[in-house]
Protein backbone atom coordinates (compact mmCIF):
# COMPACT_ATOMS: atom_id res chain seq x y z
CA UNK A 1 0.00 0.00 0.00
CA UNK A 2 1.52 3.03 -0.97
CA UNK A 3 1.35 6.55 0.90
CA UNK A 4 -1.31 8.23 -1.32
CA UNK A 5 -3.91 5.78 -0.74
CA UNK A 6 -4.07 7.02 3.01
CA UNK A 7 -7.21 8.82 3.41
CA UNK A 8 -6.50 9.60 7.46
CA UNK A 9 -3.69 9.74 9.16
CA UNK A 10 -2.23 11.08 12.59
CA UNK A 11 1.30 11.50 13.39
CA UNK A 12 2.21 11.85 16.98
CA UNK A 13 -1.20 12.68 18.84
CA UNK A 14 -0.84 13.83 22.90
CA UNK A 15 -3.90 14.24 24.53
CA UNK A 16 -3.61 14.95 28.21
CA UNK A 17 -6.24 15.35 30.96
CA UNK A 18 -4.78 16.58 34.22
CA UNK A 19 -2.09 14.37 34.90
CA UNK A 20 -3.33 11.49 33.17
CA UNK A 21 -1.91 11.25 29.91
CA UNK A 22 -4.24 9.37 27.36
CA UNK A 23 -2.49 9.37 23.86
CA UNK A 24 1.14 9.78 24.35
CA UNK A 25 2.16 10.26 20.37
CA UNK A 26 -0.16 8.16 18.90
CA UNK A 27 0.08 7.26 14.96
CA UNK A 28 -2.58 6.38 12.78
CA UNK A 29 -3.27 5.51 9.56
CA UNK A 30 -6.51 3.83 7.08
CA UNK A 31 -6.29 3.17 3.93
CA UNK A 32 -8.07 3.53 1.29
CA UNK A 33 -11.09 0.71 0.95
CA UNK A 34 -10.37 -1.09 4.18
CA UNK A 35 -12.16 -1.85 7.38
CA UNK A 36 -9.38 -0.85 10.09
CA UNK A 37 -10.25 -2.46 13.51
CA UNK A 38 -9.17 -0.70 16.55
CA UNK A 39 -8.28 -2.89 19.33
CA UNK A 40 -6.86 -1.65 23.30
CA UNK A 41 -7.32 -2.51 26.91
CA UNK A 42 -9.54 0.01 28.69
CA UNK A 43 -7.38 2.98 29.50
CA UNK A 44 -5.19 2.19 26.35
CA UNK A 45 -6.35 5.76 24.89
CA UNK A 46 -8.78 3.97 22.50
CA UNK A 47 -11.53 6.04 22.66
CA UNK A 48 -9.67 9.37 22.86
CA UNK A 49 -8.00 8.51 19.93
CA UNK A 50 -11.53 8.06 17.99
CA UNK A 51 -12.33 11.04 19.55
CA UNK A 52 -9.77 13.20 18.07
CA UNK A 53 -10.31 11.79 14.22
CA UNK A 54 -14.11 12.21 15.04
CA UNK A 55 -13.61 15.89 16.42
CA UNK A 56 -15.03 15.15 19.20
CA UNK A 57 -11.84 16.48 21.50
CA UNK A 58 -8.87 18.42 20.25
CA UNK A 59 -5.43 16.71 20.48
CA UNK A 60 -2.84 18.84 22.24
CA UNK A 61 -0.17 18.14 19.98
CA UNK A 62 0.51 15.49 17.06
CA UNK A 63 -1.28 16.25 13.52
CA UNK A 64 -3.88 14.99 11.67
CA UNK A 65 -4.04 14.70 8.29
CA UNK A 66 -7.26 14.03 5.68
CA UNK A 67 -6.90 13.01 1.98
CA UNK A 68 -2.68 14.21 3.03
CA UNK A 69 -4.05 17.95 4.37
CA UNK A 70 -3.60 19.35 7.79
CA UNK A 71 -6.78 19.64 9.20
CA UNK A 72 -8.29 20.43 12.31
CA UNK A 73 -11.52 19.66 13.71
CA UNK A 74 -13.59 22.20 15.88
CA UNK A 75 -16.07 19.58 16.72
CA UNK A 76 -18.29 16.37 15.35
CA UNK A 77 -20.32 18.87 13.09
CA UNK A 78 -16.93 20.00 11.49
CA UNK A 79 -15.56 16.33 11.25
CA UNK A 80 -18.95 15.67 9.27
CA UNK A 81 -18.63 18.34 6.99
CA UNK A 82 -15.57 16.75 6.35
CA UNK A 83 -17.35 13.44 5.05
CA UNK A 84 -16.08 12.10 7.87
CA UNK A 85 -19.33 9.82 9.53
CA UNK A 86 -19.76 8.69 13.06
CA UNK A 87 -22.03 5.15 14.13
CA UNK A 88 -22.67 4.84 17.83
CA UNK A 89 -23.05 2.07 20.24
CA UNK A 90 -26.18 3.54 21.56
CA UNK A 91 -28.43 2.84 18.24
CA UNK A 92 -29.01 7.10 17.83
CA UNK A 93 -32.08 6.93 16.31
CA UNK A 94 -35.19 8.96 16.08
CA UNK A 95 -37.86 6.33 17.61
CA UNK A 96 -40.81 7.91 16.60
CA UNK A 97 -39.57 9.00 13.42
CA UNK A 98 -39.60 6.46 10.43
CA UNK A 99 -36.81 5.37 8.14
CA UNK A 100 -36.67 8.26 5.78
CA UNK A 101 -37.06 10.76 8.21
CA UNK A 102 -34.45 9.54 10.11
CA UNK A 103 -31.97 8.61 7.54
CA UNK A 104 -31.58 12.39 6.76
CA UNK A 105 -32.75 14.02 10.43
CA UNK A 106 -30.58 17.09 10.35
CA UNK A 107 -29.35 17.21 6.56
CA UNK A 108 -33.38 17.33 5.51
CA UNK A 109 -33.51 18.50 0.97
CA UNK A 110 -35.10 21.57 1.01
CA UNK A 111 -37.26 22.92 -2.26
CA UNK A 112 -35.62 24.52 -4.84
CA UNK A 113 -36.04 28.22 -5.04
CA UNK A 114 -37.71 30.36 -2.21
CA UNK A 115 -39.82 27.42 -1.03
CA UNK A 116 -36.93 25.87 0.53
CA UNK A 117 -34.76 28.91 0.98
CA UNK A 118 -37.15 31.38 2.68
CA UNK A 119 -39.80 28.93 4.43
CA UNK A 120 -37.90 26.13 4.50
CA UNK A 121 -40.04 23.79 2.96
CA UNK A 122 -38.67 20.36 2.97
CA UNK A 123 -38.94 17.82 -0.52
CA UNK A 124 -40.33 14.79 1.17
CA UNK A 125 -40.49 12.77 -2.21
CA UNK A 126 -36.70 13.58 -3.20
CA UNK A 127 -35.89 12.14 0.19
CA UNK A 128 -37.84 9.03 -0.21
CA UNK A 129 -36.37 8.63 -3.40
CA UNK A 130 -32.47 8.79 -2.32
CA UNK A 131 -33.49 6.76 1.02
CA UNK A 132 -34.89 4.01 -1.16
CA UNK A 133 -31.91 4.39 -3.11
CA UNK A 134 -29.16 3.80 -0.06
CA UNK A 135 -31.10 1.32 0.87
CA UNK A 136 -31.36 -0.92 -2.09
CA UNK A 137 -27.59 -0.16 -2.41
CA UNK A 138 -26.60 -1.37 0.65
CA UNK A 139 -29.03 -4.67 0.32
CA UNK A 140 -30.63 -3.42 3.39
CA UNK A 141 -34.24 -5.07 3.19
CA UNK A 142 -37.52 -2.98 5.16
CA UNK A 143 -41.05 -3.35 4.43
CA UNK A 144 -41.79 0.04 4.24
CA UNK A 145 -39.68 2.72 4.29
CA UNK A 146 -42.16 5.02 6.10
CA UNK A 147 -42.52 2.87 9.32
CA UNK A 148 -41.32 4.07 12.41
CA UNK A 149 -37.58 3.22 13.85
CA UNK A 150 -39.32 1.69 16.74
CA UNK A 151 -41.15 -0.87 14.78
CA UNK A 152 -37.54 -1.88 13.78
CA UNK A 153 -35.16 -4.31 15.81
CA UNK A 154 -32.34 -3.58 17.22
CA UNK A 155 -30.06 -4.76 14.44
CA UNK A 156 -32.38 -3.40 11.79
CA UNK A 157 -32.27 0.33 13.92
CA UNK A 158 -28.50 0.02 14.27
CA UNK A 159 -28.58 -1.00 10.33
CA UNK A 160 -30.60 2.67 9.70
CA UNK A 161 -27.70 4.22 11.68
CA UNK A 162 -25.24 2.77 9.77
CA UNK A 163 -27.07 3.45 6.26
CA UNK A 164 -27.39 7.18 7.31
CA UNK A 165 -23.58 7.71 7.71
CA UNK A 166 -22.46 5.45 4.91
CA UNK A 167 -25.24 7.56 3.09
CA UNK A 168 -23.31 10.80 4.21
CA UNK A 169 -20.01 9.81 4.38
CA UNK A 170 -17.76 10.85 1.18
CA UNK A 171 -14.49 10.03 3.09
CA UNK A 172 -14.75 8.14 6.54
CA UNK A 173 -17.34 5.87 8.52
CA UNK A 174 -16.19 5.88 11.82
CA UNK A 175 -17.97 3.00 13.96
CA UNK A 176 -17.45 3.04 17.85
CA UNK A 177 -18.78 -0.21 19.38
CA UNK A 178 -21.63 -0.61 16.72
CA UNK A 179 -22.80 -3.82 18.43
CA UNK A 180 -22.13 -3.75 21.80
CA UNK A 181 -25.96 -3.17 22.14
CA UNK A 182 -27.15 -6.19 20.25
CA UNK A 183 -27.57 -9.76 20.08
CA UNK A 184 -25.94 -12.41 18.15
CA UNK A 185 -28.20 -12.71 15.39
CA UNK A 186 -28.81 -9.10 15.55
CA UNK A 187 -25.33 -8.47 15.20
CA UNK A 188 -24.54 -10.62 12.37
CA UNK A 189 -26.88 -8.27 10.63
CA UNK A 190 -25.20 -5.34 11.21
CA UNK A 191 -21.63 -7.01 10.82
CA UNK A 192 -22.61 -7.61 6.68
CA UNK A 193 -23.98 -4.35 6.44
CA UNK A 194 -20.44 -2.61 7.27
CA UNK A 195 -18.74 -5.43 4.76
CA UNK A 196 -20.68 -3.66 2.19
CA UNK A 197 -20.03 -0.64 2.70
CA UNK A 198 -16.50 -1.44 2.47
CA UNK A 199 -17.14 -2.95 -0.34
CA UNK A 200 -18.72 0.64 -1.73
CA UNK A 201 -15.64 2.34 -1.50
CA UNK A 202 -15.76 3.71 2.03
CA UNK A 203 -13.28 3.10 4.36
CA UNK A 204 -14.08 2.12 7.76
CA UNK A 205 -12.66 2.29 11.10
CA UNK A 206 -14.06 -0.35 13.22
CA UNK A 207 -13.76 0.03 17.33
CA UNK A 208 -14.67 -2.81 18.82
CA UNK A 209 -14.40 -5.62 22.14
CA UNK A 210 -15.58 -8.28 20.10
CA UNK A 211 -12.77 -10.19 19.26
CA UNK A 212 -14.41 -12.55 17.00
CA UNK A 213 -16.03 -9.58 15.10
CA UNK A 214 -12.90 -8.39 14.43
CA UNK A 215 -11.00 -10.65 13.34
CA UNK A 216 -14.32 -11.74 11.13
CA UNK A 217 -14.37 -8.17 9.66
CA UNK A 218 -11.50 -6.70 9.69
CA UNK A 219 -8.50 -6.37 6.88
CA UNK A 220 -5.77 -4.74 9.62
CA UNK A 221 -5.92 -4.38 12.84
CA UNK A 222 -4.20 -1.26 14.59
CA UNK A 223 -3.81 -1.98 18.60
CA UNK A 224 -3.58 0.79 20.78
CA UNK A 225 -1.65 0.00 24.39
CA UNK A 226 -0.19 2.64 27.01
CA UNK A 227 -1.79 5.54 24.72
CA UNK A 228 0.21 4.48 21.98
CA UNK A 229 -0.35 2.67 18.73
CA UNK A 230 1.88 -0.66 19.59
CA UNK A 231 1.26 -2.37 16.15
CA UNK A 232 -0.58 -2.84 13.53
CA UNK A 233 -1.53 -6.66 12.09
CA UNK A 234 -3.44 -8.51 9.56
CA UNK A 235 -5.93 -11.10 11.04
CA UNK A 236 -4.62 -13.75 9.11
CA UNK A 237 -1.23 -14.03 10.27
CA UNK A 238 -2.08 -13.66 14.13
CA UNK A 239 -4.38 -15.33 16.11
CA UNK A 240 -7.02 -13.85 18.34
CA UNK A 241 -5.00 -14.83 21.50
CA UNK A 242 -1.86 -13.38 19.98
CA UNK A 243 -3.84 -9.73 19.40
CA UNK A 244 -4.56 -10.45 22.69
CA UNK A 245 -1.51 -10.66 24.04
CA UNK A 246 -0.32 -7.42 22.40
CA UNK A 247 -2.81 -6.02 23.38
CA UNK A 248 -2.14 -6.52 27.56
CA UNK A 249 1.63 -6.45 27.05
CA UNK A 250 1.92 -10.00 27.73
CA UNK A 251 3.57 -10.49 23.68
CA UNK A 252 5.86 -7.43 21.74
CA UNK A 253 5.77 -7.36 17.89
CA UNK B 1 -39.86 -19.07 6.91
CA UNK B 2 -42.27 -21.07 5.83
CA UNK B 3 -44.74 -20.25 3.42
CA UNK B 4 -47.48 -20.58 6.05
CA UNK B 5 -45.53 -18.11 8.43
CA UNK B 6 -45.42 -15.42 5.45
CA UNK B 7 -49.07 -15.62 4.89
CA UNK B 8 -50.40 -15.09 8.17
CA UNK B 9 -48.21 -12.61 8.28
CA UNK B 10 -48.69 -10.60 5.03
CA UNK B 11 -52.39 -10.66 6.61
CA UNK B 12 -51.37 -8.71 9.89
CA UNK B 13 -49.37 -6.26 7.52
CA UNK B 14 -52.42 -5.78 5.48
CA UNK B 15 -54.67 -5.35 8.95
CA UNK B 16 -52.17 -3.20 10.37
CA UNK B 17 -51.32 -0.92 7.35
CA UNK B 18 -55.27 -0.48 7.56
CA UNK B 19 -54.78 0.20 11.45
CA UNK B 20 -52.22 3.07 10.62
CA UNK B 21 -53.89 4.48 7.46
CA UNK B 22 -56.80 5.20 10.14
CA UNK B 23 -54.48 6.67 12.79
CA UNK B 24 -52.60 8.73 10.29
CA UNK B 25 -55.59 10.60 9.82
CA UNK B 26 -54.61 14.11 11.69
CA UNK B 27 -55.66 14.03 15.10
CA UNK B 28 -58.51 11.40 14.28
CA UNK B 29 -58.73 10.32 18.28
CA UNK B 30 -59.53 13.88 19.55
CA UNK B 31 -61.80 14.46 16.22
CA UNK B 32 -64.26 11.18 17.27
CA UNK B 33 -64.24 12.92 21.16
CA UNK B 34 -65.28 16.37 20.35
CA UNK B 35 -67.69 14.94 17.65
CA UNK B 36 -68.94 12.31 20.30
CA UNK B 37 -69.01 15.09 23.23
CA UNK B 38 -71.71 17.41 19.98
CA UNK B 39 -73.69 14.36 19.67
CA UNK B 40 -74.26 13.43 22.95
CA UNK B 41 -74.89 17.66 24.23
CA UNK B 42 -77.33 17.69 20.95
CA UNK B 43 -79.67 14.86 22.57
CA UNK B 44 -79.79 16.84 25.70
CA UNK B 45 -80.46 20.31 24.46
CA UNK B 46 -80.19 20.69 20.11
CA UNK B 47 -78.83 24.72 20.87
CA UNK B 48 -75.34 23.58 21.81
CA UNK B 49 -74.88 23.26 17.70
CA UNK B 50 -76.65 26.40 16.93
CA UNK B 51 -74.49 29.41 15.30
CA UNK B 52 -74.58 31.45 18.01
CA UNK B 53 -73.47 29.01 20.53
CA UNK B 54 -70.85 28.15 18.00
CA UNK B 55 -69.39 31.59 18.17
CA UNK B 56 -69.59 31.63 21.41
CA UNK B 57 -67.37 28.52 21.98
CA UNK B 58 -64.84 29.36 19.40
CA UNK B 59 -64.64 32.86 21.29
CA UNK B 60 -63.86 31.69 24.86
CA UNK B 61 -61.51 29.15 23.78
CA UNK B 62 -59.63 31.85 21.22
CA UNK B 63 -57.22 32.97 23.26
CA UNK B 64 -56.46 29.77 25.44
CA UNK B 65 -56.05 28.25 21.90
CA UNK B 66 -53.42 30.20 21.20
CA UNK B 67 -51.53 30.20 24.61
CA UNK B 68 -51.93 26.19 23.54
CA UNK B 69 -50.07 26.85 20.62
CA UNK B 70 -46.83 27.73 21.97
CA UNK B 71 -47.51 25.25 24.79
CA UNK B 72 -47.77 22.07 22.42
CA UNK B 73 -44.60 23.23 20.55
CA UNK B 74 -43.00 23.30 24.21
CA UNK B 75 -44.62 19.93 25.22
CA UNK B 76 -43.39 18.61 21.63
CA UNK B 77 -39.78 18.67 22.98
CA UNK B 78 -40.36 17.02 25.99
CA UNK B 79 -40.97 20.13 28.33
CA UNK B 80 -43.92 22.12 29.71
CA UNK B 81 -44.74 25.79 30.36
CA UNK B 82 -46.24 27.05 33.78
CA UNK B 83 -45.72 30.66 33.13
CA UNK B 84 -48.19 31.18 30.07
CA UNK B 85 -51.18 32.60 31.51
CA UNK B 86 -49.53 35.20 33.63
CA UNK B 87 -46.79 36.28 30.88
CA UNK B 88 -49.92 36.87 28.72
CA UNK B 89 -51.44 38.62 31.25
CA UNK B 90 -47.99 40.82 31.66
CA UNK B 91 -48.26 41.16 28.19
CA UNK B 92 -51.48 42.18 28.22
CA UNK B 93 -51.14 45.27 30.84
CA UNK B 94 -47.90 45.93 29.20
CA UNK B 95 -49.57 47.00 25.61
CA UNK B 96 -52.46 48.85 27.05
CA UNK B 97 -50.64 50.76 29.95
CA UNK B 98 -48.41 51.90 27.29
CA UNK B 99 -50.53 52.77 24.89
CA UNK B 100 -53.58 54.21 27.60
CA UNK B 101 -51.78 55.68 30.61
CA UNK B 102 -48.28 56.62 28.84
CA UNK B 103 -49.73 57.95 25.36
CA UNK B 104 -47.73 55.76 23.09
CA UNK B 105 -48.98 54.72 19.62
CA UNK B 106 -50.91 52.09 19.70
CA UNK B 107 -48.68 49.89 17.71
CA UNK B 108 -45.87 50.63 19.64
CA UNK B 109 -47.51 50.10 22.77
CA UNK B 110 -48.75 46.22 21.16
CA UNK B 111 -45.74 45.71 19.53
CA UNK B 112 -43.42 46.47 22.80
CA UNK B 113 -46.44 44.01 24.73
CA UNK B 114 -45.33 40.94 22.46
CA UNK B 115 -41.94 41.76 22.22
CA UNK B 116 -42.63 41.63 26.32
CA UNK B 117 -43.72 37.85 26.16
CA UNK B 118 -41.59 37.01 23.26
CA UNK B 119 -38.73 37.61 26.04
CA UNK B 120 -39.71 35.84 28.22
CA UNK B 121 -39.49 32.83 26.77
CA UNK B 122 -36.49 33.41 25.44
CA UNK B 123 -35.54 33.58 29.16
CA UNK B 124 -37.52 30.19 29.81
CA UNK B 125 -35.83 28.98 26.91
CA UNK B 126 -31.86 30.29 27.93
CA UNK B 127 -32.34 28.98 31.70
CA UNK B 128 -33.50 25.54 30.50
CA UNK B 129 -30.60 24.71 27.59
CA UNK B 130 -27.52 26.99 29.71
CA UNK B 131 -28.08 26.30 33.29
CA UNK B 132 -29.74 22.86 32.37
CA UNK B 133 -32.73 23.37 34.64
CA UNK B 134 -35.86 21.55 34.35
CA UNK B 135 -38.44 23.65 32.46
CA UNK B 136 -40.95 22.87 35.35
CA UNK B 137 -39.04 24.61 37.84
CA UNK B 138 -38.21 27.58 35.23
CA UNK B 139 -41.50 28.45 34.56
CA UNK B 140 -42.51 27.79 37.96
CA UNK B 141 -39.65 30.61 38.42
CA UNK B 142 -41.01 32.97 35.48
CA UNK B 143 -44.34 32.69 36.19
CA UNK B 144 -43.93 34.07 39.89
CA UNK B 145 -41.82 36.91 38.13
CA UNK B 146 -44.21 37.62 35.78
CA UNK B 147 -47.10 38.02 38.30
CA UNK B 148 -45.39 39.94 40.15
CA UNK B 149 -44.45 42.77 37.05
CA UNK B 150 -47.80 42.61 36.01
CA UNK B 151 -48.92 43.92 39.93
CA UNK B 152 -45.95 46.67 39.44
CA UNK B 153 -47.49 47.38 36.03
CA UNK B 154 -51.29 47.50 36.63
CA UNK B 155 -53.45 47.08 39.83
CA UNK B 156 -56.62 47.74 37.72
CA UNK B 157 -58.40 46.63 34.16
CA UNK B 158 -57.48 49.36 31.91
CA UNK B 159 -60.08 50.63 29.88
CA UNK B 160 -60.63 52.89 26.78
CA UNK B 161 -58.40 50.97 24.49
CA UNK B 162 -57.48 52.34 21.05
CA UNK B 163 -58.97 50.22 18.07
CA UNK B 164 -55.80 48.40 17.35
CA UNK B 165 -55.74 46.65 20.28
CA UNK B 166 -59.58 45.60 20.56
CA UNK B 167 -59.71 44.30 16.83
CA UNK B 168 -59.93 40.70 17.28
CA UNK B 169 -62.97 41.35 19.15
CA UNK B 170 -64.89 43.17 15.96
CA UNK B 171 -67.74 40.81 15.30
CA UNK B 172 -68.60 39.63 11.37
CA UNK B 173 -71.28 37.66 9.69
CA UNK B 174 -70.84 36.15 6.35
CA UNK B 175 -73.54 38.32 4.86
CA UNK B 176 -71.21 41.31 5.69
CA UNK B 177 -68.95 40.13 2.80
CA UNK B 178 -71.55 38.94 0.55
CA UNK B 179 -74.71 40.14 1.11
CA UNK B 180 -76.61 37.68 -0.91
CA UNK B 181 -76.35 35.15 1.39
CA UNK B 182 -78.21 37.48 3.85
CA UNK B 183 -81.24 36.09 1.87
CA UNK B 184 -80.08 32.40 2.12
CA UNK B 185 -82.33 30.84 5.15
CA UNK B 186 -79.57 29.94 7.21
CA UNK B 187 -78.41 31.68 11.29
CA UNK B 188 -74.91 30.51 10.02
CA UNK B 189 -74.38 33.44 7.59
CA UNK B 190 -76.13 36.34 9.66
CA UNK B 191 -74.64 35.41 12.89
CA UNK B 192 -71.66 37.02 14.36
CA UNK B 193 -68.19 35.70 14.63
CA UNK B 194 -65.23 37.34 16.05
CA UNK B 195 -61.94 37.97 13.92
CA UNK B 196 -60.12 36.66 16.72
CA UNK B 197 -61.57 33.21 16.36
CA UNK B 198 -60.61 33.03 12.77
CA UNK B 199 -57.34 34.45 13.34
CA UNK B 200 -56.86 31.33 15.29
CA UNK B 201 -57.45 28.96 12.99
CA UNK B 202 -55.17 30.79 11.01
CA UNK B 203 -52.61 30.46 13.51
CA UNK B 204 -53.30 26.95 13.64
CA UNK B 205 -52.86 25.93 10.33
CA UNK B 206 -49.48 27.85 10.00
CA UNK B 207 -47.94 26.21 12.88
CA UNK B 208 -49.31 22.93 11.46
CA UNK B 209 -47.49 23.32 8.46
CA UNK B 210 -44.00 24.37 9.68
CA UNK B 211 -44.50 21.07 12.20
CA UNK B 212 -44.99 19.21 8.99
CA UNK B 213 -43.31 20.23 6.02
CA UNK B 214 -40.19 22.15 7.38
CA UNK B 215 -36.88 21.17 8.96
CA UNK B 216 -37.14 23.53 11.98
CA UNK B 217 -40.39 21.27 12.19
CA UNK B 218 -38.85 18.04 11.92
CA UNK B 219 -36.40 19.10 14.58
CA UNK B 220 -38.80 20.13 17.09
CA UNK B 221 -40.29 16.67 17.00
CA UNK B 222 -36.58 14.74 17.39
CA UNK B 223 -35.92 16.97 20.03
CA UNK B 224 -38.53 15.74 21.97
CA UNK B 225 -38.28 11.77 20.99
CA UNK B 226 -34.75 11.19 21.94
CA UNK B 227 -32.27 14.75 22.65
CA UNK B 228 -29.72 12.28 22.75
CA UNK B 229 -29.76 10.58 19.77
CA UNK B 230 -30.79 14.38 18.08
CA UNK B 231 -27.62 15.75 19.54
CA UNK B 232 -25.38 12.87 17.77
CA UNK B 233 -27.29 13.40 14.41
CA UNK B 234 -25.84 16.68 14.48
CA UNK B 235 -28.85 18.90 15.21
CA UNK B 236 -28.05 22.01 16.99
CA UNK B 237 -30.72 21.16 19.93
CA UNK B 238 -30.34 23.71 22.08
CA UNK B 239 -30.95 26.27 19.51
CA UNK B 240 -33.87 24.49 18.29
CA UNK B 241 -35.21 24.37 22.05
CA UNK B 242 -34.68 28.71 22.57
CA UNK B 243 -36.07 29.05 19.58
CA UNK B 244 -39.44 27.30 20.75
CA UNK B 245 -39.43 28.81 23.86
CA UNK B 246 -39.12 32.25 22.39
CA UNK B 247 -41.68 31.21 19.45
CA UNK B 248 -43.83 30.38 22.52
CA UNK B 249 -43.52 33.62 23.92
CA UNK B 250 -44.52 35.46 21.04
CA UNK B 251 -47.56 33.09 20.72
CA UNK B 252 -48.31 34.43 24.28
CA UNK B 253 -48.24 38.02 23.23
CA UNK B 254 -50.70 36.90 20.36
CA UNK B 255 -53.17 35.22 22.76
CA UNK B 256 -52.94 38.55 24.73
CA UNK B 257 -53.97 40.62 21.90
CA UNK B 258 -57.00 38.28 21.28
CA UNK B 259 -58.02 38.26 24.95
CA UNK B 260 -58.28 42.03 25.40
CA UNK B 261 -60.08 42.37 22.28
CA UNK B 262 -62.20 39.66 23.77
CA UNK B 263 -63.05 41.60 27.06
CA UNK B 264 -62.23 44.95 25.65
CA UNK B 265 -59.66 45.51 28.40
CA UNK B 266 -56.05 45.32 29.86
CA UNK B 267 -56.78 42.65 33.08
CA UNK B 268 -54.05 42.45 35.39
CA UNK B 269 -56.21 39.26 37.11
CA UNK B 270 -56.35 37.50 33.20
CA UNK B 271 -55.14 34.23 32.80
CA UNK B 272 -54.37 33.30 36.19
CA UNK B 273 -55.18 29.19 35.27
CA UNK B 274 -54.18 29.65 31.91
CA UNK B 275 -51.64 27.45 32.36
CA UNK B 276 -53.46 24.18 33.16
CA UNK B 277 -56.23 25.44 30.95
CA UNK B 278 -53.83 25.20 27.64
CA UNK B 279 -51.74 21.86 29.12
CA UNK B 280 -55.43 20.29 29.06
CA UNK B 281 -55.97 21.16 25.67
CA UNK B 282 -52.57 19.97 24.55
CA UNK B 283 -53.06 16.58 26.42
CA UNK B 284 -56.68 15.95 25.06
CA UNK B 285 -55.13 16.52 22.02
CA UNK B 286 -53.41 13.65 22.04
CA UNK B 287 -49.90 15.66 21.99
CA UNK B 288 -47.82 13.09 24.73
CA UNK B 289 -46.22 14.46 27.50
CA UNK B 290 -43.27 12.46 27.13
CA UNK B 291 -42.09 14.55 23.97
CA UNK B 292 -42.03 13.98 19.95
CA UNK B 293 -45.24 12.68 18.99
CA UNK B 294 -48.52 14.21 18.69
CA UNK B 295 -50.62 16.63 16.05
CA UNK B 296 -51.07 20.37 16.75
CA UNK B 297 -54.70 20.21 14.88
CA UNK B 298 -55.43 17.82 18.02
CA UNK B 299 -54.39 20.98 20.82
CA UNK B 300 -57.01 22.89 18.94
CA UNK B 301 -59.67 20.12 19.17
CA UNK B 302 -59.01 19.79 22.43
CA UNK B 303 -58.96 23.49 23.16
CA UNK B 304 -62.87 22.87 21.25
CA UNK B 305 -63.67 19.69 23.54
CA UNK B 306 -63.25 21.71 27.05
CA UNK B 307 -65.26 24.59 25.25
CA UNK B 308 -68.09 22.46 24.31
CA UNK B 309 -67.95 20.53 27.86
CA UNK B 310 -68.44 23.94 29.50
CA UNK B 311 -70.87 25.22 27.10
CA UNK B 312 -72.67 22.06 27.00
CA UNK B 313 -72.91 21.25 30.34
CA UNK B 314 -74.07 25.03 31.04
CA UNK B 315 -77.14 24.58 28.93
CA UNK B 316 -77.82 21.66 30.02
CA UNK B 317 -78.23 23.42 33.39
CA UNK B 318 -75.50 21.77 35.24
CA UNK B 319 -74.10 22.83 38.35
CA UNK B 320 -70.94 25.26 36.91
CA UNK B 321 -68.49 23.01 39.92
CA UNK B 322 -68.96 19.99 37.98
CA UNK B 323 -67.27 21.51 34.54
CA UNK B 324 -64.09 21.52 36.16
CA UNK B 325 -64.65 18.49 37.69
CA UNK B 326 -64.94 16.68 34.09
CA UNK B 327 -62.28 18.76 32.50
CA UNK B 328 -60.33 16.88 35.51
CA UNK B 329 -61.13 13.57 34.32
CA UNK B 330 -60.87 14.06 30.56
CA UNK B 331 -57.14 15.15 31.25
CA UNK B 332 -56.45 11.95 33.56
CA UNK B 333 -58.17 9.99 30.81
CA UNK B 334 -56.55 11.20 27.73
CA UNK B 335 -52.71 11.20 29.50
CA UNK B 336 -53.96 7.49 30.51
CA UNK B 337 -54.56 6.83 26.89
CA UNK B 338 -51.32 8.08 25.79
CA UNK B 339 -49.47 5.65 28.61
CA UNK B 340 -51.49 2.75 27.47
CA UNK B 341 -50.46 3.12 23.82
CA UNK B 342 -47.26 3.71 24.81
CA UNK B 343 -46.87 0.58 26.47
CA UNK B 344 -48.40 -1.16 23.21
CA UNK B 345 -45.68 -0.48 21.21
Amino acid sequence: MSEQNIILQAKGLVKRYGSVTALDGADFELYNGEILAVIGDNGAGKSSLIKALSGAIQPDEGEILLNGKKIRFSGPSDARNHGIETVYQTLAVSPSMNIVENLFLGREILRPGILGSVFRMMDKKKMLEEATGYMSELKFRIQSMTQPVSTLSGGQRQGVAVARSAAFASNVVIMDEPTAALGVKESGMVLELIKKVRDKGLPVILISHNMPHVWELADRIHIQRLGRRATVIKPDEYSMSDGVAIMTGAKEV
Amino acid sequence: MTEKAKNTESQGVNLRQIGQRIAGIPAIGPLIALIAALVYFYTQNERIIAPNTISLILQQTSWIAVLAIGQTLIILTAGIDLSNGLVMALGTVVMTTLAVEGGMDPTLALLIGILVTTGFGLLNGLLVTRLNIPPFIVTLGTLNIAFALTRIVAVTTINDLPELHTFFGIRFALDDFFPALANADSRWFTTPFTIGAVAVLVLYFIMWWVLRETDFGRHVYAVGDDPEAARLMGIPVNRVLITVYALAGFFYGIAGWILVGRIGSGDPNAGQTANLDSITAVVIGGISLFGGRGNILGTLIGALIVGVFITGLQITGVDPLWQRFITGVLVIGAVAIDQFSQRIK
